[in-house]
Parts: C-alpha cells; sequence; structure tokens
C-alpha cells in the first residue's frame, strides 16, 4: 500500500486555469483578426505581428533581466492579449518604432512595473495606446482606408466616421453626415471609403467573439450589456434632441466602442470583482465615452473613458459589495 | 416549472456517483470496534464501562457529556478491550473505547423485527417522548455535521418551527448512500419524517432532493401520497436542480422555502424551518420505534480505483480498511482516503479510523486527480465571487487572512463562510482560497468569542 495523502478539502478542482481563460480570450480575437487582415491587408500583418512580438519579447526580457525571475510567464498568454488589442487599436500604417514604443508602454510601463499579470491598475494596451496618441498624434490619427491589401507605410488616409460625426457636431452641420457609411456599413465593416483603426472596423467579428467568450464563461454579460446599453440610450436621446448627433446604432457600431466593451473594459484584472460593481462601471464608461465623443476633443472616447473607469475600479470594489446570503435589503 | 434551486453562487462538480445502483449490503463484524468518544459536535461522552467489562449491542458505552453531546452505544457484543487514544478523522489522537468483538448478542430491549411500525399504533407518542426518546438513542444529523438532533427538535423561545424539511439532496459527488437508504427504507423514513414533525410540533415537512436521482423522486411522491392524504399532514417532495452546496442548511432552507437564514448565530428554525437529514429520519425512526439506538448506518464506499465500490450497512466503530478491503482492497500506488465526498471530506492520516455517526462515505481518490496544482497570482477574474453561495468575496477574504487584517475580514462577513469550497475548486489559478478562509474564519471567530467573553 502506498502513502496516504493530506490536504484540506476542496479535494475536487475544475479543469480552468488562466491559460484557457486566456487561449480562450485569443480565439475570442480571431474574427476580427481576420477581418482587419482581410480590410487592410499588408499594413495590418505587419503592425500586429510587430505588436504581439513586441510584447512577449518585452514581458520575457523584463522578467528575466530586470525582475530576474526564475519561472516566465509568457505560457499564460496575457501578453499575446495585450499585443493583439494593442494592434487592434492602431491604425494599419503605423511604422514599426512607433508599434514597439507602443508595446514597450503596454508591458513595460503598465504592466510589469505593477508586478506583472493580475497587478496593474490600467489596461496594458490602453496605456499603450494612449502613451503613443500623446507622444506622436499625427501618426495616431491618420487612418487608412479599407480595401488597400499591398499598401502598409503608403496607404491612403481618410476621415473615420467618428471624425465626420466630430466635424458635424463642432460645425452644427447636419448634412456632413451624409457622407456617413450606412448602419450596416458600419456594422459589417464598410466597403465604401471607410478608415479606423484595425481591430474596431468590423462590430460582427467583434460580436462572434463576445458570444464565444459569452458561451465558455470567460466573461459574463454585465460590462459589455451595461456600456453598450448605457451608450445606446445615452445618444439615442442625444439624437432625439438633436439630429446632429448621430442614431444610437451608428454610435454603437463606430469607433472602437464594440472593441472596448468586449475586449478591453472586460479585462479581468482592471474591471471590478462583483456583478452590481461590473455594471457601475460599465454604466460610468457609457456615459463618459459619449460625453467625450461629442463634447470632448478627441472624437473617440472609448478607451478613455475605460482607463478613467479603471482608475476607479480599486474604490468600486471596495465600496459595492455583493448581496451577502440572508442579508434582508435596506 | 421552473426547478428550484438556492438562489445564489453554486458549482457542478463532476458527479461520479459510481454506486448509485449499487444495492447495500450488510458489512461483516469487525474483530475489534474503535469508538471516539467525541462524534458529535460539543461536549465529547463520558464513558461509563471500564477495562474488561462485557457489552451487548446496544449497551450504552458513554454518557453525553453536556447539554450539547450525544451518548455514543456499543454496536458489538463482546469485551470492553481498553480505554485508550486512537486517530480519528481529525488527524489527531483522541479518546476511544475499543471493543474486542465476541459474537453477536443484542440489548433484549431492541426490537429486531422488519415489521414497519406506525405512529397511529402507539398513541403514547406525545412530542416530548419522541424528543426524549431521540435524546437518549443518541441520534445526531447523519449528513456530517452530526449535532444533536434533539436540540435541532427544541428551538429557543425565540423562535416558531414552521416545517420540517428533510435533507436527501446528497449533492457531493460520489456518495449514494441516502439515495439507497431512500430507495430502500422509504417506509420507515416517512415514518421518521412523521415523528419529527410531531416531536417539532408542525404539520408541514418537505423532502428536498436533487434532479440526478429520479427514481428516490418518484418512489418519495408516490408513498407521501399514500401516506399522509387527507392526514392533517401536508408533505411534500420537493425536486431540485442539481447545484453544489444545496445540502447545506441554509441553501436547502432557500432552495425548499425561498426564505434566507440571516448571518451567523441566526440558524434555520429562525425562519421557520428544522433541517434534517434522510438518515437522520431513519435513524428518529429506529430509536424511536424500534427502540434502537444510533449505531449502524448507511455508509458509501467509494472510489474509481476500488475494484468493487458498494454501499454498506455497516456498524460504526468498524474500521475503515475492513469496509476497504470488502471493496477489493486499498487500491495500488499513493491515494487519498476521504471520510466524506471530496469536497467536503476530511482526508485521513490512518485507514484504520472507524466508522462514526456522521461517516456518510469512505472516498478513495487517486493521487492524480486530488493533487493541486501549482498555485498562480490571482487574475482577479471574479468567478470566486460568481460562485459563493453565501454571497461573500473568496478573494478578498483569503487576502485579507493572508495578511492578518482580522478587523476588515471581520467586517467582511468572513464567519458566514460555510466551507464549502466552491471558490477554492472554482479558482483558474488553482488558489487555495479556502485553505486561507479557513484560517482567517477560526482566528476571527476566536476574536468574536474573546470579545463576548470580556
Amino acid at each position: 500500500m502506498g502513502k496516504l495523502i493530506v490536504s484540506l478539502s476542496p479535494h475536487a478542482h475544475s479543469r480552468d486555469s488562466v491559460e484557457r481563460n486566456m487561449y480562450g480570450v485569443i480565439i475570442a480575437l480571431m474574427p476580427a483578426l481576420l477581418a482587419s487582415f482581410y480590410f487592410f491587408g499588408l499594413g495590418s500583418l505587419v503592425v500586429t505581428t510587430t505588436s504581439v512580438g513586441a510584447c512577449c519579447l518585452f514581458e520575457w526580457a523584463i522578467n528575466k533581466y530586470i525582475l530576474k525571475k526564475k519561472e516566465n510567464t509568457l505560457h499564460d498568454g496575457s501578453a499575446i492579449i495585450t499585443g493583439l488589442l494593442l494592434a487592434f487599436n492602431l491604425p494599419s500604417n503605423l511604422p514599426v518604432w512607433i508599434v514597439l514604443i507602443g508595446a514597450l508602454f503596454a508591458i513595460g510601463v503598465a504592466k510589469m512595473t505593477f508586478g506583472g499579470l493580475g497587478n496593474n491598475i490600467f489596461n496594458p494596451a490602453l496605456v499603450g495606446r494612449a502613451a503613443l496618441l500623446v507622444a506622436f498624434p499625427a501618426q495616431m490619427t491618420s487612418w487608412p482606408k479599407i480595401g488597400q491589401w499591398g499598401a502598409y507605410l503608403d496607404a491612403e488616409t481618410g476621415a473615420t466616421p467618428l471624425s465626420i460625426i466630430n466635424s458635424a457636431i463642432r460645425q452644427g452641420d447636419v448634412s456632413l453626415l451624409d457622407e456617413l457609411p450606412s448602419s450596416m456599413e458600419l456594422f459589417l465593416g464598410s466597403t465604401n471609403g471607410g478608415a479606423g483603426a484595425m481591430g474596431e472596423i468590423c462590430g460582427l467579428a467583434l460580436l462572434f467573439g463576445l458570444a464565444f467568450m459569452l458561451y465558455n464563461r470567460i466573461i459574463t454579460w454585465h460590462i459589455p450589456a451595461s456600456i453598450l446599453g448605457t451608450v445606446f440610450v445615452f445618444a439615442g436621446l442625444l439624437h432625439l434632441s438633436d439630429s446632429v448627433y448621430p442614431d444610437p446604432i451608428s454610435a454603437l457600431f463606430t469607433g472602437g466602442l464594440m472593441l472596448g466593451a468586449i475586449f478591453m473594459a472586460t479585462d479581468y484584472v482592471t474591471s471590478p470583482m462583483t456583478p452590481k460593481g461590473q455594471i457601475i462601471y460599465g454604466i460610468a464608461i457609457g456615459v463618459l465615452t459619449v460625453i467625450i465623443r461629442n463634447w470632448g476633443a478627441y472624437p473617440e472616447g472609448v478607451s478613455f473613458a475605460i482607463l478613467i473607469m479603471n482608475a476607479f475600479t480599486p474604490l468600486i470594489n471596495n465600496y459595492v459589495k455583493p448581496k451577502r446570503f440572508g442579508e434582508t435589503s435596506k | 416549472m421552473k426547478i428550484k434551486t438556492f438562489s445564489m453562487g453554486g458549482i457542478h462538480p463532476n458527479e461520479n456517483k459510481l454506486t448509485h445502483e449499487v444495492p447495500t449490503i450488510v458489512a461483516e463484524l469487525p474483530k475489534q470496534a474503535i469508538f471516539p468518544l467525541s462524534q458529535h459536535i460539543g461536549a465529547p461522552a463520558k464513558p461509563v464501562v471500564q477495562k474488561g467489562d462485557k457489552v451487548k449491542v446496544g449497551t450504552m458505552i458513554a454518557e453525553a457529556g453536556g447539554f450539547v453531546s450525544a451518548p455514543i452505544f456499543s454496536s458489538v457484543s463482546g469485551t470492553v478491550f481498553k480505554i485508550d487514544t486512537a486517530i480519528d478523522a481529525t488527524g489527531y489522537r483522541k479518546p476511544v473505547i475499543i471493543i474486542n468483538v465476541e459474537g453477536d448478542e443484542w440489548e433484549e430491549s431492541i426490537d429486531r423485527s422488519n415489521k414497519l411500525e406506525v405512529v397511529e399504533t402507539h398513541p403514547d407518542l406525545t412530542p416530548e417522548e419522541i424528543v426524549n426518546r431521540i435524546k437518549n438513542a443518541g441520534v445526531v444529523g447523519m449528513g456530517g455535521a452530526c449535532f444533536p438532533t434533539f436540540i435541532k427538535l427544541t428551538p429557543p423561545p425565540t423562535a416558531k418551527a414552521e416545517c420540517v424539511i428533510i435533507n436527501a439532496v446528497e449533492c457531493e459527488p460520489y456518495i449514494t448512500a441516502d439515495y439507497r437508504l431512500m430507495m430502500e427504507r422509504s417506509d420507515e423514513i416517512l415514518v421518521g419524517l412523521e415523528l419529527l414533525m410531531i416531536g417539532a410540533k408542525v404539520t408541514k415537512g418537505y423532502i428536498g432532493i436533487e434532479t440526478n436521482k429520479p427514481a428516490a423522486i418518484e418512489l418519495l411522491t408516490e408513498k407521501c401520497a399514500k401516506k399522509f392524504n387527507g392526514t392533517k399532514y401536508q408533505v411534500e417532495v420537493v425536486p431540485l436542480k442539481q447545484r453544489y452546496p444545496q445540502g447545506g442548511e441554509k441553501q436547502l432552507v432557500d432552495a425548499v422555502i425561498q426564505r434566507q437564514v440571516p448571518a451567523p448565530p441566526a440558524i434555520p428554525v429562525n425562519v421557520g424551518a428544522i433541517v434534517q437529514n434522510v438518515g437522520t429520519a431513519f435513524a428518529v425512526y429506529e430509536a424511536v420505534m424500534k427502540n434502537k439506538p444510533l449505531f449502524e448506518r448507511y455508509t458509501t464506499v467509494t472510489g474509481k480505483k476500488l475494484a468493487n465500490p458498494g454501499n454498506f450497512q455497516v456498524r460504526m466503530g468498524t474500521p475503515m480498511i475492513d469496509l476497504i478491503n470488502a471493496c477489493g482492497g486499498m487500491p495500488e500506488g499513493d491515494n487519498k482516503l476521504l471520510a466524506g465526498g471530496p469536497m467536503m471530506g476530511k482526508a485521513l492520516t490512518s485507514v484504520e479510523v472507524p466508522i462514526c455517526k456522521g461517516t456518510n462515505s469512505v472516498t478513495i481518490i487517486s493521487d492524480e486527480e486530488a493533487r493541486r496544482k501549482e498555485p498562480q497570482p490571482c487574475i482577479r477574474c471574479a468567478k470566486c465571487v460568481g460562485v459563493c453561495p453565501m454571497g461573500l468575496e473568496p478573494y478578498l477574504l483569503a487576502k485579507l487572512s493572508e495578511v492578518k487584517n482580522w478587523e476588515r475580514a471581520e467586517s467582511e462577513d468572513i464567519t458566514s463562510c460555510i466551507e464549502c469550497g466552491s471558490c477554492h475548486y472554482t479558482c483558474p489559478a488553482h488558489r487555495p482560497l479556502l485553505d486561507n478562509i479557513r484560517q482567517g474564519k477560526a482566528t476571527v471567530m476566536g476574536i468574536i468569542r474573546a470579545r463576548a467573553a470580556k
């Protein structure tokens, strides 16, 4: 007879793992990645490969040479996600060296400085994007038009739907909105002159990812639903008050809203821990997004809205508690 | 109709009910029986026999050691070998009475016939008499917690019982003892329920069974209708959706009558419910109607690597190794031996630990199945919060325990934790959440007691 093994209960464990969740997110990102290859061709391939490769390299190098950890953390897959999400937020004609700086900010500053996966306060990919937007405003706001297969640095750029909306609001001129692609085109990825960041162009592909993650219980509905619901209602009310504001369907499928609501705001580490907290967080992101988009300096508001709410997450965790069993509602 | 269940959290571990359809067999008598004096919650029992005394089956060998306590009866006939210490389920050496078995001679007061006794033919059974007989027979909760049953039947004056809920959920993986009992002794269980209802002075009864036991639901529904229709009793079999930890008292009350027991020190009877395990109902029947004290029980002996897992009607005091040998012997290699199931069972340090009042299962899981994975940093996925059936935040409680912030742990309701292990089971980063929370809970409860004593 062998030894008796002794440990505390429970003695059964689920087969869930950090890797299962992280690679699940990566699979969920695949439809959007394919869409970005389809719409932006060569440029998308170069930028994505650089971003993912650089994120992994920086994480590995920082672990090994600066933190001097014996074990490396690349296998958990989180660096790949950061790389993909950073690329999804960039224009497909961004030079390689700028992508590298973005990856260094994302992994080096926003993630590893805080202690790596699980400890960072801000979403690493969004920190990377925000840093680039401040440092390289010109390169970061020239968006290639879709459908240029072989183009990279030489891609022809155009106005994003959000910048069209933004000028319409600023100039108070409703007729400018005629240039907007139709809602259906925004949803599928517009083919006539649409432009934008690589990952945000096809709403349908992102929704596939959402369905996959919900089905596999990688995330819950609370954050995406509260963000999208809030934007829909808020933008709808604005549209009713003045038709210079875009209709709520366009608001949902323009810019990075889908990408942000599905993949960035749901980042485990930087979002609240309780369903109630997640809904508060989602509503706040929705409200901030609409405010920044319509009345702020930038046409795009999702990433800043998420970063701002990332900062509030510890506070939400402190004050928003789940309903305890047997607690009588106050 | 929507199938009922409890209102928050919960998990669905693999069932592994290997022995569902294996009929119960009577276990062989051991050569030596070991009776720990502490088989229940409360004060240990006090021995009333001495070395060399002759005892029969059903002889009291230790009396209750206080109000919250229970007497212990010999399950065998023979000679008291010694009063000593032996390793019990806690892993420590604890006081025990050891009896060398000689023959199988029963106390004459015990009715050994198989005839079903019903309440109608015993008009002398007042509620007080029933509670008294339960107390004197040493009956305790048979689901594992082992709280003396008579205390549950006499609630504090501030609470009023409205119903008796029979816990036939058996949500722990592997265990099938309660299921076999229901399939084989349903009439006795229903008389036991009637006695419990009389004892608690209520007329409403429920039997909560998970839907993975359709045969038991059907059988008991039919028998309940036959027995209770047209009487003053209203008894309902409640099918429950499969979900762990539905067999937890608070979860079961929530699932069956949709009332939530407030945080400790509140108990189920504060919302009108008295919860008793189905095995306890059977023990109550035998104690009251057959004058048979609690010294025998149904126990599952199971494990994927066991040659012949099975269900046994076993005399308490039988060393586990006897039952394991009856199932084909301890499997090769390193194993984990559990008293109870894999979610809440205790890992034992010896195969000689005896079957006690609360041993519903002897579960053997292999090294590979039981081994914990290397913990990784918390990724704050919030899955532990989602599965907690008490509405707590396990990640936070575990962290607060690690950093010994007892004040905050108390204000975050660490004492409400029922130690079901759902968080620990679920954690994708394999963090030992419950280990830390358990330690924190024990410390905080000590602090609360010390404060109250001032």
